[in-house]
């Protein structure tokens, strides 16, 4: 194992070694999980077995992260610039792209060839989906980043979930206006995660294609130009989607289309739950706060962080959106989710749940106590809030 | 022609350069950006926030 050293002129000598850095190596093998289905298949010859990705993404992560627990460890500030440059870590992302135009191609050929009944492929649709949802993931961790290459390799990622859009929206309006009312990708105290999803999925596309024909019109361009980032994008999906409905015929529509919703739903969900309630307040001037490490919420689980690299250390992200993931830091006394995102995105589903375990969260965080003007409350459920935990309700 | 960083994550604006993917062409001074200018690379810090560099 690599130790970095540095000697410090005040702090002495410093060494470091990641312990996470071969943890990192599952991003290759994660494709694995959603072939273990078509794999096991062809062991037992039941189709049940096409359900065991869905299991194990939503009810044995779940379990690992409360198994595993949680991981507190951080890089020495003074040693993530060596962190930062050490070319094995971005690799990795590099090579996680292929991967995810790997899986979608042998399912939808399994699909395409195998008599399946449709619930078979409805699951295999949903594995399919969770998956390229990640490659929203691989997506965000390299539209980040500052070189041209890893820009644009996120956009061919985005081309696998359909979702080209993603890096603008979300580099140039998620994170101006996280954490805001005005934010369609930030969710409100009382908004469940499917009202959450009629706003956050038309809104990131209006957001992300104004952003981009201004930029575009700056340029002097029209926003049907070949320039248009988000459009580079979408042309490589129809390619590639397209190849797929001519290569293993008219079964890839319902199936293509449930993958695609479901991708982008597992964005959605992150996003429901990275930044639920939390506000930002507005200065003197009107302008809000710049975003705090508490305008987040965190999970510090090691299993699910390994396989969204870091994603869910969201609030020094937020404060640093150009770190490369294996820098990203935890943070005492701020916002936690009580358990990893796949565990959280189960209990986002059930709203009754949600809202029971994350209302009395969100009040007792120590910058809110219980004060709802510090919240973000959907106004279409404002007063049943309000009637419930105001007037000095809830504090911790 | 003068040069001003992101505080946050260290993107450096040159006015001799501009900068041409976000359609400023060279030689745009940092004036003349728009208020509303958010660092072009993180989007966290804003145009008031930007440092200028000595020459």
């Amino acid at each position: 194992m690599i130790t970095y050293t540095l000697d410090h002129p005040e702090r002495g000598h410093i060494e470091y070694r990641d312990r996470k850095r071969y943890l990192w190596l599952s991003s290759l093998f994660m494709p694995l999980f959603p072939l273990l289905g078509v794999l096991l298949y062809f062991g037992t010859g039941s189709q049940w077995a096409l359900a065991v990705p869905l299991v194990f993404s939503y009810l044995i992560i779940p379990c690992l992260d409360y198994l595993l627990g949680s991981d507190e460890n951080n890089p020495p500030e003074e040693i993530v610039p060596q962190l930062e440059a050490d070319r094995y870590y971005r690799v990795l992302t590099w090579i996680t792209v292929p991967m995810h135009f790997i899986v979608l191609i042998a399912i939808a050929w399994f699909v395409g060839t195998q008599p399946l009944t449709a619930w078979s492929v409805l699951a295999l649709a949903i594995t399919a989906g969770s998956y390229s949802g990640l490659g929203i993931n691989t997506a965000h961790e390299l539209g980040h980043k500052k070189p041209a290459f890893e820009r644009w390799l996120a956009r061919v990622v985005l081309a696998v979930p359909a979702y080209g859009h993603f890096c603008v929206e979300h580099n140039r309006g998620h994170h101006k206006d996280v954490a805001t009312p005005e934010d369609p990708a930030s969710s409100r105290m009382g908004e469940n995660i499917y009202q959450f999803a009629l706003r956050e999925i038309p809104g990131a596309f209006r957001r992300g294609w104004e952003v981009e024909r201004e930029r575009l019109a700056r340029q002097g361009r029209s926003v049907w130009s070949l320039h248009n980032e988000v459009l580079q994008s979408y042309a490589l999906s129809a390619v590639l989607q397209g190849a797929l409905i001519f290569a293993f015929g008219w079964i890839m529509l319902p199936f293509l289309l449930i993958h695609n919703v479901w991708a982008w739903f597992q964005l959605t969900s992150a996003n429901y739950i990275e930044h639920y309630g939390l506000l930002r307040l507005k200065d003197s001037n009107g302008r809000y706060e710049r975003c705090q490490p508490h305008h987040s919420w965190n999970a510090n689980y090691i299993f699910s962080n390994i396989v969204l690299f870091h994603l869910e250390r969201h609030s020094d992200h937020h404060a640093n959106p150009t770190r490369r993931y294996q820098s990203l830091r935890n943070f005492d006394d701020i916002p936690e989710l009580p358990n990893g995102y796949y565990g959280m995105y189960l209990l986002a589903y059930v709203p009754w749940l949600w809202f029971r375990v994350m209302d009395p969260r969100v009040l007792a965080l120590p910058h809110i106590h219980g004060n709802l003007n510090r919240v973000n409350i959907d106004p279409a459920h404002r007063d049943r809030i309000l009637a419930r935990y105001g007037a000095g309700g809830v504090t911790a | 022609m003068s040069r001003y960083r992101c505080p946050g994550c260290d993107y450096v604006y040159d006015e001799a350069q501009g900068d041409e993917h976000e359609g400023y062409p060279p030689g745009t001074p940092f004036d003349q950006l728009p208020d509303d200018f958010t660092c072009p690379d993180c989007s966290v810090r804003e145009k008031s926030d930007f440092e200028p560099l000595p020459d």
